[in-house]
């Protein structure tokens, strides 16, 4: 140690190595402690999602309004009116939003989870961060503009309701938290999944935005559960976003059942995604310079 | 006794040749099918060839057995040529990617500046854009807000922090982005090239903070091409050549080895006739010894020996004397002297010595070309081939400071009052 210059004791530094980088690393090795150290990192990346989103737009966060209602306003066209696909009873306008606002957090934070690796290559190639910070940004910055889409399908629940329209939310509003909760799990699960494949097999960006389309018809958001025949319907309920979607809208609008069973099963689903989701993305993070 | 902060036992880095990045899954399906009936894989690079060592053909070693100790307030500089394994050794280090095989380790908090604004966002402000900054290169928000101001001065963009970036002029974009990193307190800083932008002025302020970095007692490790700021900067140098560490030691020794090197990896340029050419050629101080070191105002000899290959009536040799920057500062020729070479029959060789006298070029790095030829051409020219260094002593001038780089003579001189 450098004695002569005072300044030097300046700084402690620790007894024992801090980091030890090898080539390989178990598989169960994940280092959620250094990620919350960067919880400000995170924070600043929700922060800048959003205000880069409407930078330069008139409409602004109106945008989150307006993407929502015109979804609606289709779909009410197209399967309510033209197809005649039965609602339950519900007003179609509010059958169709309720779906449609879970929906769409879900999927954005699939969509945009996936392309964790490949767009933010630039970045990572200069300095380290746990890489895991960047979808778990994204999905929090997705769950600002579905705050903002629940507020407004809220609003449209209280207008229907003044209306006289049969429909009232009831004590299941309780479990929404945990709703979203698994929404945003599933969609960071998925996500961070096909982000590690993509980073060598790239035609599954294409495959994704397609696929999340199709599995959309999937889930009972244009059409209630109770409309498949019984003999099918394990098979839309094998899709773990349909007990998720169902309990949603039976808490907002009073209409439908909740089945616990089905929504332990989602849980399940989850876990085991976002779990096989970390140990891939952990493994890939190390390497994927190399190879992207 | 030394506390060592950064340890690399054994490091080595493999990457694959060609095959990376192929991308599809079609490619990758094409190559299976390709190698399960024994042809060529269809997707590997045609042509491709690496200095380095190769694995059968498909790997490279970026790095290979790559053994250091970085002690605790040293300032490391890294140099070597393009592909020496420099970044790849500085991105190992800053866990951008992560050895094939070997250890490091690290003690204490590790930044790495291997690009200036990473991940600044064109669309926020620069107040915005120094927290995000910060956050990625390691700081927490508390001490990017506690430092803020202190930033904002640094990089002299007062007026423009609430502007969003994009409308910032390049310069400001990247004194902004310095300032930032400059602001880090990191036990281990690793610089990669960064003084490389900006202007002079700008370039000279980021040298000071980084000497003021090492002298808090913070070890950096910096990559550059800039041998002078290398020098300027560093205390210790690393010299690495194709993927291994070639010399390790005081800054002066690796910087001069590395010029050195590129001296003797250059192929010498040689043109000419070659009725005639030169054999050899050598620098020597007036006793005779070979050196390639001169104080101001020294003598000294330049000895070739060349061969006629056809019989020459006369000829005429010249010395030309090119600084580091390439220009020409001297030139001296046997007519200077009127010493004549004539008569040199066919396969003769001879001898010339020539004394240089009272050498007057501003203290540094110089290169002779030596040229033979006469008024139909020239014979044989070898540019470059000498290199030698002039140090300022105390003998031709007593200067107690050293001369001033940007005067390319320096002048004796005698002073007296009137």
């Amino acid at each position: 140690m450098n004695t002569t210059n005072p300044e030097v004791q300046s700084h402690i530094l620790p007894k024992e190595w801090t980091m030890i980088l090898r080539p390989k690393r178990s598989l169960l090795d994940v280092n959620l402690h250094e990620l919350w150290q960067y919880r400000d990192l995170i924070m600043l990346f929700v922060k800048r999602d959003f205000v880069s989103k409407f930078k330069q737009t008139i409409l602004g966060p109106l945008w989150f309004i307006i993407q929502p209602l015109l979804t609606t306003i289709m779909f009410t066209i197209i399967f309510g009116n033209i197809a005649g696909i039965s609602t339950d009873g519900i007003p179609k306008m509010l059958f169709y939003m309720s779906g449609i606002v879970g929906w769409t957090y879900f999927s954005t934070c699939l969509n945009d989870t996936s392309q964790t690796f490949i767009k933010n290559a630039s970045i990572f190639g200069k300095v380290y961060f746990p890489r895991l910070a960047l979808p778990i940004s994204v999905v929090i910055s997705n769950l600002v503009s579905f705050a903002i889409q629940f507020i407004f399908l809220c609003c449209f629940l209280a207008y229907f309701m003044v209306k006289g329209s049969d429909v009232s939310p009831n004590i299941l509003v309780l479990w929404i938290p945990y709703l979203v909760l698994l929404m945003a799990g599933l969609g960071l699960g998925f996500g961070i999944i096909i982000s590690s494949l993509t980073t060598k097999y790239r035609d599954l960006t294409h495959l994704v935005t397609f696929g999340v389309t199709l599995w959309m018809y999937a889930t009972p958001i244009i059409y209630p559960l109770s409309q498949i025949p019984e003999k099918y319907q394990f098979l839309v309920l094998a899709n773990p976003m349909t007990p998720v979607t169902e309990t949603f809208r039976t808490a907002l609008l009073g209409v439908g059942t909740i089945n616990y069973l089905h929504l332990l099963y989602s849980t399940g689903f989850t876990i085991v995604m976002l779990a096989i989701g970390i140990v891939i993305f952990n493994k890939v993070e190390k390497t994927f310079m190399d190879t992207v | 006794m030394s506390n060592v902060v950064i340890k690399l036992e054994n490091v080595s880095k493999q990457y694959r040749l060609g095959t990376v990045g192929t991308g599809t899954l079609s490619h990758d399906l094409n190559r299976f099918l390709a190698k399960v009936r024994g042809k060529e894989d269809p997707t590997m690079k045609v042509g491709v060839s690496n200095r380095l060592d190769t694995v059968d053909g498909r790997y490279v070693w970026a790095l290979k057995d790559v053994n250091l100790e970085i002690c605790d307030g040293e300032v490391l500089g890294i140099v070597g040529k393009n592909g020496a394994g420099k970044s790849t050794l500085l991105k190992l280090m800053s866990r951008v990617t992560s050895p094939s095989s070997g250890e490091i380790k690290i003690k204490g908090r590790i930044a790495s500046l291997l690009e200036v604004g990473t991940g600044f966002h064109p669309e926020l402000t620069g107040k915005e854009n120094i927290y995000l900054n910060g956050a990625i290169l390691g700081m927490t928000k508390k001490e990017i807000s506690s430092k803020f101001d202190e930033i904002v001065d640094f990089s002299g963009i007062k007026k423009y922090v609430d502007t969003p970036v994009k409308r910032y002029s390049s310069g400001m974009y990247v004194r902004l982005a310095f300032a930032v990193a400059a602001h880090l307190e990191p036990e281990i800083l690793i610089v990669d090239e960064v003084l490389a932008v900006g202007d002079a002025e700008f370039q000279k302020k980021a040298i000071g903070k980084m000497q003021s970095v090492s002298r808090s007692g913070r070890t950096v490790l910096f990559v550059s091409h800039n041998l002078t700021a290398v020098e300027q900067l560093c205390t210790k140098g690393v010299l690495m050549q194709n993927g291994m560490l070639k010399m390790e030691g005081k800054v002066h020794d690796i910087t001069s080895a590395y010029k050195q090197m590129s001296v003797d990896e250059n192929e010498l340029r040689r043109s000419g006739t070659r009725v005639m050419e030169f054999l050899d050629y050598t620098m020597a101080d007036m006793n005779g010894k070979k050196t390639d070191e001169v104080f101001l105002g020294d003598n000294f000899l330049v000895s070739a020996n060349f061969k006629a290959v056809e019989r020459m009536d006369y000829c005429d040799m010249t010395l030309d004397i090119r600084n580091d920057s390439n220009e020409f500062v001297g030139h001296i020729t046997n007519t200077d002297d009127r010493f004549e070479i004539r008569e040199i029959a066919r396969g003769d060789t001879r001898g010339i010595s020539v004394m240089v006298k009272n050498i007057c070029f501003s203290p540094g790095t110089y290169y002779i070309s030596l040229w033979l030829g006469n008024s139909y051409g020239t014979f044989d020219y070898i540019e470059n081939c000498i290199r030698f260094t002039i140090k300022q002593g105390d003998t031709f001038i007593h200067r107690p400071v050293p001369f001033d780089k940007r005067a390319k003579t320096v002048l004796q001189s005698s002073w007296s009052f009137k």
